[in-house]
């Protein structure tokens, strides 16, 4: 057989299911208290600092790390089921998520100890806001194209250049990045990018930001002018930055993010067609919740083997395709099936405004985080293809 | 997988890879291929492989079972293995022994009824039953005043009028017109014949995974070696992307199907969570089928048309199979009714169920 792909399944163990019950009644607590109201995905300000900590309290940040560091030492499967609880239930993760999916593991991996010992625990208790400095305006997906410099200096690094696409910078206490410090070699044209921690707020910092089609203000453009890094939030081997960017793919890629962003107008739909559907109404949900089924049935599986410690990127790109076209496709579906409901279902207007931001965000869905394109030739590259 | 699983898979599929590799059977006009084949899953105890010893079989797990039927799917086996087994299944529920020999389940089709009459013989007609041409008895799911009932037919004494279904292959129709059972008893309590299209259709979706898996391999293989434009066609982006799509279908069907079977191999009871596994991977399945073929063959070019290649062996079985045990179109159509009849909020505690 050309490509042993594994889903094998995964039954989410019993203390899965208490913690899901706790997440539940937090969530319902927190929805009462009018901190965020679960059927306006499109609210203007998604950045919620006292909820960020309330998670925290909980120990629900960090929960895989090692408990040296604030961490809980949990498995990935349960942080797995916090993880589709908040998003199904639409809650502001927006200052955290970042920091607890993908920065934190990247620290853990590859910063100095003094520097894990001052920023792990405060991303624990949902203190700190990340942001990733990837993209550049003329690099995007060719990730390794980036020009963005850092110039060695006495103690440090002087950078100069520009970040753009970046969610969150203008919240973030801290960005890691990916900065110049040698010219790619002929041998290897990914060679001479180094990753660094970068402290946001800071003089040599300008945040701009910019408007997106939903409305939304949620990414920016940061412009660094001589601004200093120390060696010591140096992350990783000089130069060898595109050694460390692969293995964060199967964390990033395969999470219930990736297919439930616009859930809420499937849930939308069901209470709008009401108890007793029309064939139609019944064919189209049924397709959509055995799809949205098989994708959580992948995702748990991608779940499982992380937590077995393998690195499955080529499942988790599948996951990540997949789940990112459906959840594009999603609210047309949605609309579609929703055409013939009765004028006067209760939720009529509600269910056309999130159809609305559902449209509208769709296209973002198959391209931030790895566009698919990008995605389909990692999983040809598995395949023997390339 | 657990190691037991490991050994019947291995079994199985070592008897596929001896007696029924692919291209031997595609060459081999007159079926004789198929005789040592049946024997020799047979003496490997596989077409009983979920009766148990007490009564004819060789009492294998549901986990066991479910990954020969994989197996048979990656090698679109054109035998009755999976009838047979589901056959066996079907009579165990009720404690009633199998006999020997190829057999196949009725109805096939949720839409169909057998009926138990009055005086203890079976009225009715199913459609589309796989196999039934080639089976010396059918296991037969019948409804009457008392519940539903589980019988053991003699399949000389039922009218067959014969068929084939896209990968040709006999899909038959049975007319039971007052036919006496050899054996019948009533089915378990809670045992309907929503219970067997359940398990009729996560044996067809396993088998779809399988083929699919095929698709995905002889694919990958012909675009490494095939040389179009003075380069290997796997080396074009188009190519690379749809096949990587095929990947993604692939893992779906995959997903889906083994999902359903741990949910039935674990599972207690036909409650709403295992109807969701159930359906989903029926209906999830059949999708794949349909896109998943579409691109072996697209990659395949004209070579992939002609009898002479395997690749019909797999695709036009798979896009069969869609139809047994109910269509992806059924069960959506009752997937989306339960679904709205537990209402909006109790969705996500559905899908979040395990």
């Amino acid at each position: 057989m050309t490509a042993a792909l594994r889903f094998d399944p995964i039954r989410l163990p019993p203390e899965c299911e208490r913690l899901r019950k706790e997440v539940r009644a937090f969530l319902a607590d927190e929805i009462a208290a009018g901190t965020f109201d679960p059927h306006q995905p499109n609210r203007e300000d998604t950045d919620a600092p006292e909820f960020s900590r309330r998670v925290g309290e909980r120990g629900w940040l960090g929960m895989t790390w090692p408990k040296k560091y604030g961490g809980h030492e949990r498995t990935f499967l349960e942080r797995y089921v916090v993880t589709e609880e908040m998003r199904v239930a639409n809650a502001p993760t927006r200052r955290f998520f970042v920091a607890d999916r993908q920065s934190g593991p990247v620290l853990l991996k590859y910063a100095p100890e003094h520097v894990k010992m001052d920023i792990l625990p405060r991303i624990c208790r949902g203190e700190v806001c990340f942001a990733i400095g990837m993209s550049e305006p003329n690099s995007g997906s060719d990730l390794f194209a980036a020009k963005t410099k850092a110039t060695k200096t006495d103690g440090g690094f002087l950078i100069n250049g520009t970040k753009i696409w970046t969610s969150s910078a203008h919240i973030a206490d801290y960005m890691i990045a990916i900065f110049r410090t040698s010219p790619p070699t002929k041998e290897n044209r990914r060679h001479g990018l180094t990753q660094f921690l970068v402290k946001m707020k800071q003089p040599g910092i300008q945040v701009n930001p910019i408007g997106q089609i939903t409305g939304q203000y949620e990414f920016n453009e940061v412009v660094f002018t001589d601004y200093f890094v120390p060696d010591d939030h140096m992350l990783g081997e000089i130069d060898g930055a595109w050694k460390q960017a692969t293995s964060e793919l199967a964390y990033e890629r395969s999470g219930p993010e990736r297919f439930l962003e616009t859930y809420y107008v499937l849930t939308e739909l069901v209470r709008a067609v009401g108890n007793n559907p029309d064939t139609r109404s019944a064919e189209g949900i049924g397709r959509l919740v055995a799809q949205l089924h098989t994708m959580r049935r992948m995702s748990v599986s991608v779940a499982g083997m992380l937590q077995a410690g393998k690195e499955p990127v080529v499942e988790a790109s599948i996951v990540k395709d997949i789940g990112t076209v459906w959840e594009q496709q999603l609210p047309h579906r949605v609309r579609d099936l929703a055409a013939f409901v009765e004028e006067n279902a209760t939720n009529r207007e509600t269910l056309e405004n999130q159809l609305s931001f559902a449209i509208k965000t769709a296209p973002k869905l198959t391209i931030q985080g790895g566009t698919t394109e990008v995605l389909r030739g990692i999983i040809a590259r598995g395949l023997g293809l390339r | 997988m657990a190691e037991s699983e490991n050994i019947v898979a291995e079994t199985a599929e070592k008897i596929f890879a001896d007696l029924a590799d692919a291209q031997t059977i595609n060459s081999d006009s007159d079926g004789g291929w198929k005789a040592p084949l049946w024997q020799a899953l047979t003496e490997a105890g596989l077409p009983l492989a979920w009766v148990p010893d007490d009564l004819g079989g060789s009492g294998a797990s549901l986990a066991e079972g479910f990954s020969v039927l994989s197996a048979a799917g990656r090698f679109a086996v054109a035998v009755p293995l999976a009838e047979t087994m589901l056959a066996g299944w079907l009579l165990a529920q009720a404690k009633i022994a199998s006999p020997e020999g190829e057999m196949t389940v009725a109805p096939a089709s949720p839409r169909d009824r057998i009926t138990l009459n009055a005086d203890g013989t079976l009225s009715g007609r199913a459609r589309g039953v796989p196999f039934a041409k080639v089976a010396k008895h059918i296991a037969v799911l019948a409804g009457g005043a008392n519940g539903p009932s589980i019988a053991l037919v003699d399949a000389a004494a039922v009218r067959i009028e014969a068929g084939l279904n896209l990968g040709g292959d006999a899909s038959d129709t049975l007319t039971f017109a007052n036919v006496a059972p050899i054996k019948i008893k009533p089915a378990p309590k809670g045992f309907d014949q929503t219970a067997l299209m359940l398990m009729g259709g996560v044996a067809r979706s396993l088998q779809i995974a399988g083929a699919l898996e095929s698709m995905l391999d002889i694919s990958v293989r012909y675009s490494n070696e095939r040389v179009a434009f003075e380069k290997k066609i796997s080396k074009f982006q188009a190519v690379q992307h749809n096949l990587a799509k095929l990947a993604g279908e692939s893992a779906a069907a995959l997903a889906a199907a083994t999902s359903a079977a741990d949910a039935i191999a674990n599972g207690t009871s036909f409650d709403d969570a295992f109807f969701l596994e159930a359906a989903s991977a029926k209906i999830r399945c059949s999708e794949a089928a349909e896109k998943g073929a579409a691109i072996a063959h697209q990659v395949h070019g004209a070579i992939g048309f002609t009898v002479e290649h395997i690749l019909h062996r797999y695709t036009l079985r798979a896009l069969a199979w869609r139809d047994d045990f109910g269509s992806e179109s059924y069960w959506a159509v009752e997937l989306g009714k339960l679904v709205a009849a537990r209402g909006a909020d109790e969705l996500w505690p559905l899908v979040a169920s395990r």
